[in-house]
């Protein structure tokens, strides 16, 4: 295990946390936003993020990645969470990425990873038919017909899923919704006859799409993996997931928290600093506390995935659910510290509130994520 | 947690869970057992002490040349889960984690060579002389003073909450040398012989029903000038060393986990129907306690890469104490009616009285008692918090 970063991944976090800051900060994100941007990002700075390695951090270098791996991965999400940038990365790194590395034949694997690590494809995972999180209730259906599959169904909440080039599609090929059997993986191209994507921004400016499938066909070669079998990738692949949301979230939290302790000591009233007074500062020391929590889990997760341990689906819950925890209390202290200023949308405090809110429900909120490890641990 | 150990580690934590299942005799067992506090009895703690030293696993993180044993974080981390499985009796902290590590740090040759080995040994047992009925939480407004005669300095003033000053023949204390602006400065580190004439000690029973602390009262007691730890004044140096060792740099996380697993086998003692509210604290406690054990764990990586744990020790005194007491307490509520009676006589070791209701209710709600301590002792929760904002966060 290792809980503090090796010499080559702070190096990436540094560099991560200045391009962040400067080329990719939470002012870009307002701008798309106001600017009701069609795309929700900027093709330019993501190629330049494609340059920095950051798109195929965790391929391998066989298929043009640089293989650095997860904590180096996480490390940039930390920094992206922490700037709210906006970019393709999460949705086509980690959730769609993943699922050619899991499940993807050798075919599929040359022709794609290569892309991906050079930013030239990018994926969104359609998963979600219900507001809650739901690993396997996906009912949309794929019906065999000759050597072709028909796709027919709905996705919602589909992240990035509004300009992806290819969706990672989770169909029912047998069973019901809900069961674990009978699920198959399908990549569709975003544009293919029959997808009509609607675009949905979320309420932290986060994009996503609705999508809808009226009876898309795809070829043989379109199958991810085994049919009805799924969920075997699915279940690590929506681990990696909670594990790099975690990470995310993490820096989304360092930089709300930051914020209120710059807040703090510079907001005068009484003739003071509203940091002297203790009822302040024992709340900003109990989220540091927190916070500190958060950041063992993620990091721990984080190595978990790169050494591949039989841990890693009670550490991404856990990882998940403290770091959600934590987010969740240092979002609305943030927002509380920061009086009526924090209240308006002119200040950006407000964003990261928000922001936590939707990275909360992503893969599964924190009630699911305590069920799940305490199932995970056989209690 | 389940860590992913090499060969080697595997080896070595079935060596140490074979040691404890051999070296525990029936009584140290008992002993841990019926623990209503943090602490054990001075007879069984040092008999557990001795067990240790001659294995040679006493001092794990003092230098090897003083007895420390070498391991790596891992091993480390392996003993404190064992030991936390095992259940023996505590160890005395007093010498060997909190004067120990001060004296490697800031005491002399001649006091290294002199009291290392008797606190390894047992032949010192130390108590803490910190606090005072005026100066608790504000320590620094410490009113018990030495004034220099000669080679000697003469000591006048109470001490209190001091654990097992009742049994210690030495103690470690802070007193006032000197008044300067700073309530911190003039304060010196003052090794005292408890035998000496003019030291007067009386226990305080606590609402646990139990006496384990103590009011030492010093009366022209006359201290070697030998006897002083770092500089005359500068104690506070030595203090703050010490308080982040007591604070943080441990393991509190295996054996809050063994906590909630004895609370697991109370809650299956329990009709189903009333299983789901307290389970479900229980599940909601593993994810902060594991939480925390990941945290210490990076704690310790920090420590072994900078050699102190500086201020963020007071974190892990917060989480430890308060989760702790979340812990005690779903075990006060699953024991139920069963905790209730007064019966020390059930728990006191070596006794024959038949507890009413079963073995592990008895001392539930003593240590739940004794339990609301943590969060006072050791700087209170609210002094951490204070430590925090002002050391890390800067307000």
């Amino acid at each position: 295990m290792a809980l503090v970063l090796n010499e080559d991944q702070a190096l990436i976090k540094d560099t991560a946390r200045e391009f962040c800051a400067s080329r990719a900060p939470v002012s870009q994100l307002r701008k798309l936003r106001d600017e009701r941007d069609p795309l929700g990002y900027d093709p330019e700075t993501w190629k330049q993020m494609a340059e920095l390695g950051w798109a195929g951090i965790v391929i391998s270098e066989a298929h043009g990645g640089t293989a650095f791996g997860w904590m180096a991965l996480g490390s940039v999400l930390e920094e992206q969470g922490r700037q709210l940038t906006a970019s393709p990365l999460f949705a086509t790194a980690v959730l769609g990425g993943s699922a050619i590395m899991l499940a993807g034949s050798e075919a599929q694997q040359a022709e794609l990873l290569s892309q991906i690590a050079a930013g030239e494809l990018t994926l969104a995972l359609a998963l979600e038919e219900s507001p809650l999180h739901s690993p396997f209730g996906s009912a949309l259906a794929a019906e065999k017909q000759g050597e072709e599959w028909v796709l027919r169904g709905s996705k919602q909440f589909v992240l990035d899923g509004h300009s992806a080039d290819r969706l990672v599609v989770v169909a029912r090929t047998s069973g019901s919704a809900g069961d674990r059997e009978g699920l198959s993986l399908f990549l569709v191209p975003g544009d293919a006859k029959g997808v009509t994507r609607t675009r949905t921004i979320m309420v932290d400016s986060r994009n996503a799409a609705h999508v809808e499938f009226d009876a898309v066909t795809v070829g043989a070669d379109s199958l991810l993996g085994k049919v009805d079998q799924g969920a075997d990738v699915l279940e690590p692949l929506l681990d990696r997931a909670r594990v790099c949301m975690a990470a995310e979230m993490l820096g989304t939290m360092d930089e709300a928290f930051e914020r209120t302790l710059a807040y703090l000591r510079e907001r005068k009233q009484f003739g003071v600093v509203i940091g002297s007074f203790q009822a302040l500062k024992h709340r900003a020391a109990d989220m540091f506390t927190e916070i500190e929590l958060a950041r063992s889990t993620v990091l721990d997760a984080l190595s978990a995935l790169d050494e591949d341990r039989e841990d890693v689906p009670m550490l991404a819950a856990l990882a998940k659910a403290k770091v959600g925890e934590a987010l969740h209390t240092v979002s609305l202290e943030a927002l509380q510290m920061h009086g009526g200023v924090g209240m308006t949308d002119e200040f950006d405090i407000g964003l990261f509130l928000k922001r936590a809110r939707v990275q909360e429900q992503a893969f599964g909120g924190r009630a699911f994520q305590r069920e799940r490890y305490a199932t995970l641990a056989g209690f | 947690m389940k860590l992913a150990f090499t060969r080697e580690e595997e080896a070595f934590r079935d060596e140490v869970r074979e040691f404890f299942a051999t070296a525990l005799t029936d009584e140290l067992r008992q002993a841990g057992r019926l623990m209503t506090s943090v602490y054990s009895d001075k007879d069984v703690a040092l008999a557990w002490q001795k067990i240790l030293l001659e294995k040679g696993w006493l001092v794990p993180s003092w230098p090897q040349e003083h007895g420390g044993t070498g391991w790596s974080l891992t091993q480390r981390y392996i003993f404190a889960c064992e030991r936390a499985r095992a259940r023996p009796p505590a160890l005395s902290p007093m010498g060997l984690s909190m004067l120990g590590p001060a004296l490697l740090g800031h005491g002399t040759q001649a006091q290294k060579d002199h009291y290392l080995p008797r606190i390894l040994s047992g032949e010192d047992f130390w108590c803490q002389g910190y606090s005072e009925p005026q100066a608790g939480s504000d320590l620094a407004a410490l009113q018990c003073h030495a004034v220099r005669d000669g080679e000697y300095y003469v000591l006048n003033g109470t001490k209190i909450w001091t654990t097992h000053a009742h049994y210690a023949n030495r103690m470690f204390c802070l007193v006032r040398t000197g008044r300067f602006e700073r309530p911190q400065q003039g304060v010196s580190f003052l090794l005292v012989n408890m035998e000496d004439p003019g030291v007067r000690c009386e226990p305080i029973r606590f609402v646990s029903g139990c006496a384990t602390q103590c009011t030492v009262y010093f009366d022209n007691v006359r201290v070697p000038v030998t006897e002083i730890v770092g500089k005359e004044n500068e104690g506070w140096t030595v203090t703050k060393y010490l308080l982040e060792f007591e604070r943080g740099g441990g393991a509190a996380a295996p054996g809050l986990l063994e906590a909630i697993g004895n609370a697991r086998d109370l809650l299956a003692a329990l009709p189903e129907a009333d299983r789901a509210a307290p389970a479900r604290r229980l599940n909601d406690l593993e994810v902060q306690v594991h939480s925390l054990e990941l945290t210490e764990l990076r704690t310790l990586a920090e420590t072994e890469r900078t050699g102190s744990p500086g201020p963020a020790s007071s974190m892990l005194k917060i989480q430890g104490s308060e989760l702790s007491q979340a812990i005690s307490e779903v075990a006060v509520e699953l024991v139920s009616l069963y905790g209730m009676p007064f019966q020390p006589d059930a728990y006191r070791l070596g006794s024959n009285v038949a507890p009413i209701g079963p073995q592990e209710a008895v001392t539930a709600v003593p240590f739940y008692l004794n339990n609301r301590a943590a969060s006072i002792y050791a700087g209170s929760n609210e002094i951490q918090r204070n430590i925090i904002s002002k050391a890390v966060l800067g307000l």
